[in-house]
C-alpha cells in the first residue's frame, strides 16, 4: 500500500517533502518483509545524508535491513519514540513511525525518486 | 569400515532405490578432476593409533613444576569441570538453532555471560569468542564502529602476543594503531595523554599487565571519555577475585583470555576470549548472545538473540565473521567459576598473589636477582633481572626440571636479563623454595 | 527450570583450596582491590553436578539423536580422539615452552602431531602447505582473505573486489569484508549452480579473487569449476574453496587439483571432532606454491635430524593469528581420525555421505518440492513452498514437528535463494534404518500438513520449553542475570 502525495524509492523509503524539508520513513511493503521490529539506529541529528547511503538500520528478531537516505540532506529531527516503540513503524510506517526529518540540500534529487503510482507499479514488477 | 555404519548390503539395496551406481553418484564430478593422487597410509585399529599416540604424548615434557604465565596459566582445575564437559549432550551438539533442543547449552551460555559480566562489573556479555587477543581486536572493531574513529592506542605492557595478532587483522584496514612503551611497568600516562584526541576511537591496556603489574585506569578512562573514546580493558578473570574491577574503573569494555577458568594449557587451545561491555554498546558487540525471554507457553526459555548482527544473517555487513565460538570452553568457564563460588574464587586469587609475594621475596634474596620494576603492586607474576641473558639460565633451569620464567627479551629490547615468573595456587612453598635454590646454583 | 545462581545459598561452599602453608604476605595497596566479592553461587558440588546434569538433558546432540543439520555434518565423535586427548602428555603442556631455548625438545611429540597433520591435509587436499592456526572455519577464512590481499599488495595489485555466489554461507562475504574487500554476489542459475554468464561479467581488473563452496550449498557441484578458476586466474584473481563441504568429495577429488589457491577446512565437520555445542572448532588453511610464504607465522618444520621446530622467520608472512599453534587438542582429534579411515576410509566417508543424501532426496521428493533435480552430493535441499502453498505449513513448522518425532531439524530458511528452504545432511555414520525412521517422520508430516496442519503448528509438545518469543527476546533485551 502506497499513500498519495509521498515519493518512494525503489528500496522502499518514503519521503513527505514540505518546502525544503522532507519526513523520511520506510514503506508498508517494507515494513511487511523486515517482520516485527524490534530496534531502529536511528542517525545522528545533524548529521548529513547522502541520496542513496545508508543512514539507518532497522532490526527484526530473524532480520536487518539498512535504510537508504531518499534525497540528500541534513537531519533536523530525529524520530525519538522509535528508540523505545520500534513497533510505530509496524502499526502505522507513514505518519507515526517516520524515521527523521532533513532539511534537503539538493532539491534535484527529487527527480529520482518514483509517486504513488509508479511504486505500486514497480512492486508489482 | 570405522565409523559407518551402512553395510555393502545396505549400501546396495540405497543405489537400487536411487537407481544409480556408486560411480554415477559421483559423476557430476568431471573425470578430468578426480583426484591426482590420494596416497595415505592404511588405517589404524583403535588399539594401534591408541599405542601410537601413547608414544607421542610420552615425547611431550609434562614433569616441568611450571611458573611460566604470560597469561596462560596452570591452575587447578576440579574434577567436575571434566565430568560435566564430557558430556556428549553438551559437547555432540552444535550452535543452538532450535532453542527447544538446545536449552542445556543455551541457559549455560546465559549462566556464563552473567558470571563474566558479576566478575567485570559489567552488564553485557557475549557468548565467547576464540581466545584473548582475537578478543581485543573484536573490541577494537567494536570501539570504532561505535565512535566512527579509526585511531587506537595500545600500551606496550599489553600482552606482546596479542599486540602482534592486532598487528595482522589491521594491517589492510584503515586503522592508526599508536603505541606507548610503558613506564616503569606501567601503562604510559603521559604518552596516553598526550596522542589521544578528538579521532581517538579507543585505549586499550591490560590488568595485571603482561609484567604482572597491577594498576587502576580510573583516570585514563575518564581522560579517554572526555575525548569521546572508549577505554578497553583486557584482564585475567582469577585476579578479578580480588582485585578493582573494570567496571569500576570505568572501561567501556572488557575481553580476556578465559583459559584460566578451567580449561587445561594443551598447547595453546581450545581456549576463550570472553568479552563484556556496558549494555548501551550491546548491539554493536560481536559473536552471539543468548538471551532470556518466554515459549508459548509463558516458560522461561533461552534463545540467541540480536542474530541480525551476524554474519548468517548480515553477511559482508556483518559485525564479524565469527560463526563458531568456544561453546564448550564457556561451558568449562560456568562451571568452574559456579564450583568455585564466591568465597572458592577470592580464596584461590588470594592463595595466587600470597605464593607470588613469597616467592618474590624468596627470590630476589638470592644475590644479584634484583626485581626490574620499582612498583612493589604485582599479582601473580613479576620480573627479575639476573646477572646474565634470561634465556641460557632458563635454559639451565629447564635441565633441572624447571619451567622457571619466560625471557622478557623475546618481546623488549633492553630486558636481555629479565625473566618473567608466574606462581599460581597449585607451586608449593617446596617447589619455590627448589626454583630458589636452583637459581642461586645456576647463576 | 532455576538459574545457577537462583539455587545459591548462602553461606554453602563445596570447594576446598589446598591449605596454603606460606606466609599470607599478599603485598596489594587496598585501593587496587574490588570492594565487593563477586555474586557467583555459593553450592554443593552435588548442586553444581545435578544443575548442570539437568541441563545436559535438555539438549539433543550426535550421541542422542540423528541430527541431519544442512551445512553442519553432524557425524559421530569418535571416543578415542576423545580419550587421547585427555592424556597429561598433550592436555598439561604449556604453549610456552617451545619459545624457550631448549625448550622444544620437549614438546616433540606434540609439533610432531601438528606437522603430521599439515602432512596428511596436503595430501587429501592436493594444496602444498598448511597453517593450523585457525580457531574455527571462519576464522580461517579471515586467514584465507589477508593471505589474499597480502599477495595483491606484495604483487602491487590495486584490488578490491571478492566475488562471491549468493548461495555461498554468510561467513565467506564477511570474511571478505573483515579483511577490507569489497563483495560483490553472484547469481544463482536455473541449475542450483554459480551461473557463469553473471560471473564473466563481472571479473575486471578489480577483481582480487572468488570465493567458492563445492558443492555447494545446495549440495550440487558446479561442472564447470575448473573454468571458472581460469576466469579467475586470467586477472591474476585468487580462487578461494570454502571446505565446509569437503566431506562429499574426500578422497575422490581434490581442491587443488580443481586449480583453488587456498583452502579453509573444518575440522570438526569433515574430520569428526566434536562440535561442542557451537565450538571449539578448528579452520586449517592450504595454499599451493605462490602463496606459500604468505602463510602465518608459526611454521612447524622438520629438522634434516627428524626433529620437529618452530620457524618464524618469513618475512612476507601476514603475521601472527592465532596466539599459538592453534586449537591443538582438536587438530589431535582430527589427526587420530586421519589416521584410523587411512585412504579407504576416507572414501567410504564420501560415498556413505552421498548415499544417504540422494536416498533422502529420491524418497522425499514425491512429497516436497525439490527446487533443483539430479543428483546432489552431502546434502539435500528441499522447500517447504508446497506445504505452504496448499496447507499454510512453513518449513519451521515441519522443524518443529520433527523434534517431537525424535530428530534435530535440518537447516531450514537456509539458503536463502530456496523459499522455506529444508538443507538435509544426513552424514555417512548413520545407518540406513536411522536414516529410513527419518524419512517415514518426513512423509507422516506431509501427511499431516494436509490432514491436521493446526497439529503440526502446536509442535513441539515434548520438549521443555515450546517455540520461544525471539521478537520478545530482542525487544526486552535480557543477556545477564545481575
Amino acid at each position: 500500500m502506497a499513500v498519495e502525495g509521498l515519493l518512494y524509492t525503489k528500496e522502499h523509503e518514503w519521503a513527505k517533502i514540505e518546502g525544503n524539508s522532507a519526513t523520511i520513513g520506510i514503506t508498508d511493503y517494507a515494513q511487511q518483509q523486515l517482520g516485527e521490529i524490534t530496534f531502529v539506529e536511528l542517525p545522528e541529528a545533524g548529521s548529513q545524508l547522502q541520496q542513496s547511503e545508508e543512514f539507518a538500520v532497522i532490526e527484526s528478531s530473524k532480520a536487518a535491513s539498512d535504510v537508504y537516505a531518499p534525497l540528500s540532506g541534513k537531519v533536523t529531527e530525529i524520530n525519538s519514540r522509535l528508540e523505545t516503540e520500534p513497533e510505530l513503524i509496524n502499526n502505522d510506517c507513514y505518519n507515526s513511525g517516520w524515521v527523521c526529518k532533513i532539511e534537503i540540500t539538493d532539491k534535484k534529487g527529487v527527480e529520482n525518486l518514483m509517486n504513488a503510482k509508479q511504486y505500486e507499479q514497480f512492486l508489482k514488477e | 569400515m570405522p565409523f559407518i555404519s551402512n553395510t555393502p548390503q545396505q549400501q546396495k539395496q540405497m543405489l537400487a532405490e536411487i537407481g544409480l551406481s556408486m560411480d554415477e553418484l559421483f559423476g557430476d564430478i568431471p573425470k578430468e578432476l578426480m583426484a591426482k593422487s590420494f596416497e595415505l597410509k592404511e588405517g589404524l585399529s583403535e588399539q594401534q593409533v591408541r599405542n601410537q599416540l601413547t608414544e607421542l604424548a610420552s615425547k611431550n615434557s609434562i614433569g616441568l613444576t611450571c611458573f611460566l604465565g604470560g597469561g596462560f596459566y596452570d591452575h587447578f582445575i576440579p574434577a567436575v569441570v571434566q565430568a560435566i564437559v564430557s558430556r556428549s549432550e553438551f559437547y555432540t551438539a552444535y550452535t543452538p538453532y532450535q532453542p527447544e533442543l538446545s536449552q542445556g547449552t543455551l541457559q549455560s551460555i546465559y549462566e556464563y555471560q552473567s558470571a563474566i559480566c558479576r566478575l567485570t562489573d559489567m552488564e553485557a556479555a557475549n557468548a565467547s569468542l576464540y581466545d584473548g587477543g582475537t578478543a581485543i581486536y573484536e573490541a577494537i572493531m567494536m570501539a570504532l564502529r561505535i565512535t566512527k574513529r579509526n585511531k587506537v592506542i595500545i600500551d606496550n605492557s599489553v600482552n606482546p602476543i596479542y599486540r602482534v595478532m592486532v598487528d595482522t587483522y589491521t594491517r589492510n584496514l584503515k586503522i592508526e594503531l599508536q603505541q606507548t612503551e610503558n613506564k616503569e611497568g606501567l601503562a604510559n600516562r603521559e604518552q596516553i595523554l598526550e596522542k589521544l584526541d578528538e579521532e581517538t576511537g579507543a585505549v586499550i591496556l591490560q590488568n595485571p599487565n603482561f609484567f604482572g603489574c597491577i594498576d587502576d585506569f580510573t583516570d585514563i578512562a575518564q581522560a579517554a571519555h572526555e575525548k569521546g573514546a572508549l577505554l578497553i580493558l583486557s584482564c585475567y578473570p582469577i585476579s578479578l577475585g580480588i582485585l578493582k574491577t573494570p567496571g569500576d574503573m570505568g572501561a567501556d569494555i572488557v575481553t580476556g583470555e578465559g583459559q584460566s577458568l578451567g580449561m587445561p594449557l594443551c598447547f595453546g587451545g581450545p581456549y576463550i576470549g570472553f568479552m563484556a561491555s556496558r549494555k548501551k554498546f550491546v548491539r554493536k558487540m560481536p559473536g552471539r548472545i543468548a538471551g532470556q525471554t518466554k515459549d508459548q507457553n509463558g516458560k522461561r526459555a533461552f534463545v540467541l538473540t540480536l542474530q541480525p548482527r551476524e554474519q548468517h544473517v548480515r553477511r559482508a555487513k556483518a559485525t564479524s565473521n565469527i560463526c563458531s565460538n568456544e561453546a564448550l570452553c564457556a561451558l568449562s568457564a560456568i562451571v568452574y567459576l559456579s564450583l568455585l563460588g564466591k568465597q572458592g574464587l577470592k580464596e584461590t586469587a588470594q592463595c595466587c598473589a600470597d605464593k607470588a609475594s613469597y616467592a618474590y621475596q624468596r627470590l630476589t634474596k638470592i644475590p644479584n636477582v634484583k626485581p626490574h620494576f620499582k612498583t612493589n603492586w604485582f599479582f601473580n607474576e613479576f620480573v627479575l633481572d639476573l646477572p646474565s641473558e634470561a634465556p641460557e639460565v632458563i635454559a639451565r633451569l629447564i635441565e633441572r626440571g624447571l619451567a622457571a620464567g619466560f625471557p622478557l627479551s623475546r618481546y623488549y629490547k633492553g630486558m636481555e636479563n629479565s625473566m618473567l615468573i608466574c606462581v599460581t595456587e597449585q607451586r608449593t612453598k617446596q617447589e619455590i623454595g627448589i626454583l630458589a635454590e636452583n637459581l642461586e646454583s645456576v647463576l | 527450570m532455576k538459574l545457577i545462581f537462583e539455587k545459591s545459598v548462602k553461606g554453602r561452599k563445596s570447594f576446598q583450596i589446598t591449605k596454603n602453608e606460606v606466609v599470607k604476605s599478599i603485598n596489594i595497596k587496598p585501593e587496587l582491590l574490588r570492594k565487593e566479592n563477586a555474586i557467583l553461587p555459593e553450592l554443593s558440588e552435588l548442586d553444581v553436578v545435578r544443575h548442570f546434569t539437568e541441563l545436559s538433558r535438555r539438549n539433543f546432540g550426535v550421541d542422542t539423536n540423528f541430527y541431519p543439520l544442512g551445512s553442519c555434518t553432524m557425524k559421530y565423535n569418535p571416543k578415542v580422539a576423545e580419550l587421547i586427548a585427555s592424556y597429561t602428555g598433550f592436555a598439561k603442556l604449556h604453549p610456552l615452552l617451545p619459545q624457550l631455548r631448549i625448550g622444544g625438545m620437549l614438546t616433540q611429540g606434540a609439533l610432531q602431531v601438528i606437522y603430521d597433520t599439515d602432512m596428511l591435509l596436503r595430501e587429501i587436499t592436493g594444496m602444498a602447505g598448511f597453517t593450523m592456526q585457525p580457531l574455527a572455519g571462519a576464522h580461517g577464512e579471515l586467514t584465507g582473505m589477508m593471505i589474499m590481499a597480502a599477495y595483491h599488495n606484495d604483487k602491487g595489485n590495486d584490488k578490491k573486489t571478492v566475488l562471491i555466489p549468493d548461495s555461498s554461507h554468510g561467513t565467506n562475504p564477511a570474511s571478505a569484508a573483515t579483511a577490507g574487500f569489497k563483495v560483490k554476489s553472484i547469481k544463482t542459475n536455473q541449475y542450483g549452480v554459480m551461473d557463469l554468464e553473471s560471473l564473466k561479467d563481472a571479473v575486471n581488473d578489480d577483481v582480487a579473487g572468488l570465493m567458492l563452496t563445492c558443492p555447494n550449498t545446495l549440495g550440487l557441484f558446479n561442472p564447470h569449476i575448473r573454468e571458472i578458476c581460469d576466469l579467475i586466474h586470467s586477472v591474476d584473481g585468487i580462487t578461494y574453496y570454502d571446505g565446509a563441504n569437503l566431506n562429499a568429495i574426500i578422497g575422490k577429488a581434490r581442491p587443488g587439483d580443481f586449480g583453488f589457491d587456498i583452502v579453509h577446512l573444518n575440522l570438526h565437520k569433515t574430520f569428526a571432532t566434536p562440535h561442542g555445542g557451537g565450538g571449539p572448532g578448528s579452520g586449517p588453511v592450504g595454499v599451493n606454491e605462490k602463496l606459500l610464504e604468505y602463510l602465518p607465522v608459526s611454521v612447524v618444520v622438520k629438522r634434516k635430524d627428524g626433529t620437529y621446530s618452530l620457524q618464524y622467520d618469513k618475512p612476507k608472512s601476514i603475521g601472527y593469528i592465532a596466539p599459538f599453534y592453534g586449537n591443538f587438542s582438536v587438530i589431535l582429534k582430527a589427526y587420530i581420525y586421519i589416521l584410523m579411515l587411512g585412504a579407504k576410509g576416507l572414501q567410504r566417508v564420501a560415498e556413505n555421505a552421498v548415499l544417504n543424501a540422494n536416498y533422502i532426496r529420491e524418497k522425499l521428493k514425491k512429497y516436497y518440492h525439490l527446487p533443483y533435480e539430479g543428483i546432489c552430493k552431502h546434502e539435500c535441499v528441499f522447500s517447504a513452498s508446497k506445504q505452504l502453498q496448499e496447507n499454510g505449513i512453513h518449513a519451521i513448522d515441519i522443524a518443529k514437528a520433527l523434534i517431537d518425532k525424535g530428530f534435530h531439524p535440518p537447516t531450514v530458511y537456509f539458503p536463502s535463494i530456496v523459499k522455506e528452504a529444508m538443507m538435509i545432511e544426513p552424514t555417512e555414520t548413520e545407518s540406513k534404518e536411522t536414516i529410513d525412521a527419518f524419512i517415514n517422520a518426513m512423509i507422516e508430516i506431509a501427511q499431516l500438513a494436509k490432514s491436521d496442519p493446526e497439529k503440526l503448528k502446536a509442535a513441539p509438545t515434548t520438549t521443555p520449553i515450546s517455540r520461544p518469543d525471539e521478537t520478545a527476546a530482542a525487544k526486552n533485551l535480557d543477556i545477564a542475570n545481575l
